[in-house]
């Protein structure tokens, strides 16, 4: 079989390649995007059989150089090698050939098809299924037991946890004979406890001679996993260390260029009345799955409550039937000590701004931004009927690109050019487009949903201290985050989601990772489980 | 698939200008071998076309007349596209349109015509704003596909106007199912009238007041789609529905907006066709502008600047197509189909073809010149 062809040679060139042969190396890759040099002169050497992190901000250049390495870009310049012979990468084919496998940070399974279908996608042999199928069974079977990779191959994958259909992908990468292993970003959807699991998983790989690499922005995986660390900053590489050799302050020093602060410096909290009362609420999502039930809680002016939870345990729902997006089923919301109406369409997202709350949306790019839009009209998406930016029935161009560049100065927005095209932002960039647009009108209850996804160390740091600063004006801010690090040193009181309700509170003291981990993998403290998703 | 950096830029001339021309130039290499291959001159066909389409007075005058009627479904699809509708019942609602404006014309065209015209054209808007609203209504509240209820809803107008036509206002005593002829109020005024009536002499064709209502529509198009908080509501529904929830715009009003304007613009071509030129109501009047739209908000790229340089090309395509069809003998009307087919086919359905390498060329070249 194929698979097993390319496992020969890969056995072949691995660690047998001699001492000190790079597992795989880039020498010198050189790529522009338009004006945009993406990678300039990078060298990676990852040694057989360790696991090698590659950490930079987002924009830092580490996915490109992965996407170059499996074949998804051709380089502008520079060489790859594996095994030290200088190879031609012209498209995953060839990757996978060379024994280069992936594992993306969007999986790419086939939802309705079982785990063995999957593992075969692509890599069928003849015209019938059936023998390719009893082969990939066994070769399954022996890598399962090999790696104590535990997945029933007959599941079907759609109603899989996602740390089990992480796993169907690792499995793919090895029956596909991937020798080395590029991971992009793996833990952002898994529980801590998967992502232990994961991290015995490639622990274990790693022990029976396969390499593996690491794409990620967290810091604190790069330390407990890895055995070497290349920072990437715009589009360069910064310095290799061995992981051993450093700690988290200096690595988050290279990747920004400055220290940094990595805990939120803030006083106690003086929570005051009232202002976000929800009682007995229920949510539907919009194919009708019962999402959110029977959740209540109250935020109090000048108090962060942080909702922790994995995502998809219904804090989104959560978070769009308070800002009006989604209808409520049961249970009542009320604003300042007065009920509003039960949401669901674009004028009760209207009618609860007026209230006086703003919304950081869990996805800026399906919600918080028209990427299409310049940056001026994204800037004042919910606010566009303001009179402050019309005059009679024309909009004003001028005090709209007014308003929304103060803003963007006072929010650090880079460049802080209003009439660019928002989707040419960076990410980090088009999220304080959307902080600002919704802190600068200082409402009195601010939702803010992951509001640290995908954004570089800098800006974090920027919108946590905004944060804080909102809650000693006063402000109630509800916070839902699935970066229990972020949750942890922000929040004041911390309730924990899952399978759609709030299984346990604990103030910011006492909260610890282990407990809060607990919680949100639906273990209540007295044992039994929670009630289902 | 991410963390790529920014889209690769090419200046705006190359986007907006030499993609458009490339994609018409092989139009023309194309058609010209086809030519070619039934013994014609493919050569001496092009010099017949540009000369049948702005060679002599009259021609311009039929030119721009087409121009108008294309102005009107181009900017018709391009509202419904900027609420991300596809709206291919620009047909229908031009006939609707039509019977709006000859309705008046039948019934007021006794009145003085400053009266009759304004309600003319508001009578036009309004019946093909109709019956495109119904379509988006249809889309809106209940979520059927708006592409087959236009599709219907030219199939509906074409059988309302047959029956109304054979049935109801044919003319008595004659075969052809037209109406009688309006009386002098609902006449839109043809253009070497008005140039006459100054004196000056330019050469007699269709073209009539209806392209000044061509040239404010293009303009109010752009002050509504990009100045007015409609047009802001519109485009953010049109580009990213949730986040036009999340920012309090109802994507319902916004698409029954959109499509209601949609079909006032397409209605528009009843004011050209039938206060403009005919003067009577008369079946199969719109020959195709609905559907020719489509490819001018294409080709235009949904903007009115570009909406006008494509609505004049295939009105040169249409008269000159016309001229040559009748000058060289083995080129029939069928294949100047082609040639028109061909157009769209380029810059419509293939308008990607060479875009991503042309872009890519122009924006390396930028660099290297910045570098």
């Amino acid at each position: 079989m194929a698979g097993e062809e390319h496992r020969g040679a890969a056995a072949e060139r691995g660690p047998s390649g001699g001492p000190g042969v790079p597992a795989l190396e880039v020498v010198g890759i050189q790529k522009w995007f338009g004006s945009v040099h993406a990678n300039d002169d990078v060298s990676v050497a990852v040694a057989p059989g360790t696991i090698h992190g590659i950490v930079g901000e987002n924009g830092a250049g580490k996915s490109t150089l992965m996407s170059i390495v499996y074949g998804y870009y051709q380089a502008d310049g520079g060489e790859i090698r594996v095994g030290g012979t200088p190879v031609t990468i012209k498209g995953p084919e060839d990757a996978i050939a060379h024994g280069v496998g992936m594992v993306h940070q969007h999986f790419m399974l086939v939802d309705t098809f079982t785990v063995l279908e999957n593992v075969v996608l692509g890599v069928e042999k003849g015209y019938l299924l059936r023998s390719t199928l009893s082969e990939a069974r066994q070769e399954l079977e022996r890598l399962e037991r090999e790696y104590g990779l535990d997945v029933d191959p007959d599941a079907i994958v759609g109603s899989l946890p996602v740390g089990l259909q992480q796993r169907v992908e690792i499995l793919k990468a090895l029956y596909r004979g991937a020798d080395i292993l590029i991971l992009d970003e793996p833990t952002g959807v898994l529980t801590p406890q998967e992502v232990d699991d994961l991290f015995r998983i490639l622990r274990a790989l790693r022990d029976q001679g396969r390499t593996i690499v690491l794409i990620t922005h967290k810091l604190r995986e790069i330390m407990a996993l890895t055995d070497r660390v290349t920072v990437m900053r715009a589009g360069r590489v910064v310095d290799h260390v061995a992981t051993a050799e450093t700690d988290r302050a200096q690595l988050a020093a290279m990747m920004v260029g400055r220290s940094v602060l990595l805990r939120v410096d803030k006083e106690e909290a003086a929570p005051g009345e009232a202002l976000l009362r929800v009682e007995s609420l229920a949510v539907r999502d919009r194919s009708g799955v019962l999402r959110v039930h029977d959740v209540s809680f109250t935020v109090h002016a000048g108090e962060i409550v942080g909702i922790a939870g994995v995502a998809g345990n219904g804090q989104s729902e959560l978070l769009e039937a308070l800002a009006g997006t989604l209808a409520s089923e049961q249970g009542t919301i009320a604003i300042g000590g007065a009920p509003v109406p039960a949401g669901g369409r674009a004028e009760a997202a209207r009618a609860m701004r007026r209230r006086g709350l703003g919304h950081v949306p869990e996805d800026r790019q399906r919600m918080g931004l028209v990427t299409a839009f310049d940056a001026s009209e994204s800037g004042v998406l919910g606010y566009h009927r303001e009179r402050l930016y019309n005059r009679g029935a024309l909009m004003s161009r001028g005090a709209v690109v007014d308003a929304v560049g103060s803003t963007m100065e006072d929010f650090d927005v880079r460049p802080p050019l209003p009439t660019l095209r928002t989707a040419n932002f960076s990410g980090g960039n088009q999220q304080k487009i959307v902080v600002g647009r919704e802190m600068s009108r200082s409402p009195d209850v601010l939702l803010v949903g992951q509001p640290t996804r995908g954004v570089d160390i800098g800006a974090i740091e920027f919108i946590h201290r905004k944060l804080v600063a909102m809650r000693d004006e006063g402000k109630a801010i509800l916070l839902v985050s699935v970066e229990l690090d972020e949750i942890m040193s922000l929040a004041d009181r911390i309730l924990v989601m899952f399978g759609g309700a709030i299984v346990g509170e604990v103030s910011q003291e006492e909260a610890d990772e282990r407990t809060l981990g607990l919680m949100m993998a639906g273990e209540r403290a007295d044992g039994a489980e929670a009630a289902g998703a | 698939m991410k963390g790529f950096g920014g889209p690769t830029q090419a200046p705006t001339w190359v986007t907006h200008g030499l993609v458009p021309l490339i994609n018409l130039g092989l139009a023309l290499v194309i058609a010209g071998i086809i030519i070619a291959l039934i013994g014609e001159n493919p050569f001496e066909a092009l010099r017949l076309l540009v000369l049948g389409a702005v060679g002599y007075p009259e021609a311009i005058g039929y030119t721009l007349y087409y121009t108008t009627n294309f102005v009107f479904t181009g900017l018709a699809v391009a509202i419904a596209f900027h609420c991300g509708l596809f709206n291919i019942g620009g047909e229908g609602q031009a006939y609707l349109g039509g019977l709006g404006a000859g309705l008046i014309g039948l019934y007021l065209g006794h009145w003085p015509a400053p009266v009759v015209i304004p309600l003319a054209i508001a009578c036009a808007m309004a019946f093909g704003a109709f019956w495109a609203f119904i379509p988006g209504w249809l889309q809106a509240k209940r979520g059927s596909h708006i592409v087959i209820t236009t599709i219907m809803f030219n199939f509906l107008a074409a059988a309302l106007m047959t029956y109304l036509l054979v049935e109801i206002f044919i003319k008595p005593g004659q075969q052809a199912a037209e109406s009688r002829t309006f009386e002098a109020g609902a006449w839109l005024p043809f253009v070497h009238d008005v140039f006459a009536a100054f004196g000056a002499n330019i050469g007699r064709s269709s073209l009539n007041l209806s392209i000044v209502v061509a040239a404010v529509c293009l303009v109010l198009f752009w002050f509504f789609v990009w100045r007015t908080r409609w047009g802001y509501e519109i485009r953010a529904v049109g580009h990213n529905e949730s986040a036009a929830v999340y920012g309090g715009i109802a994507p319902d009003r916004a698409i029954m907006l959109a499509m209601a304007i949609s079909g006032g613009l397409a209605g528009l071509v009843g004011v050209n066709e039938i206060i403009g030129v005919h003067h009577r109501l008369l079946l199969e009047f719109t020959a195709g502008y609905g559907f020719v739209g489509i490819a001018v908000a294409l080709m235009g790229r949904n903007h009115p600047a570009g909406i006008l340089l494509a609505a004049l090309l295939f009105g040169i395509l249409y008269q000159g197509g016309s001229e040559l069809a009748f000058d060289m003998p083995n080129v029939t009307r069928d294949m100047v189909v082609v040639l028109q087919g061909l157009v769209i086919l380029f810059s419509g359905a293939l308008e990607h073809m060479f875009r991503g390498r042309i872009e890519r060329l122009f924006a390396r070249r930028a660099r290297a010149v910045a570098a």
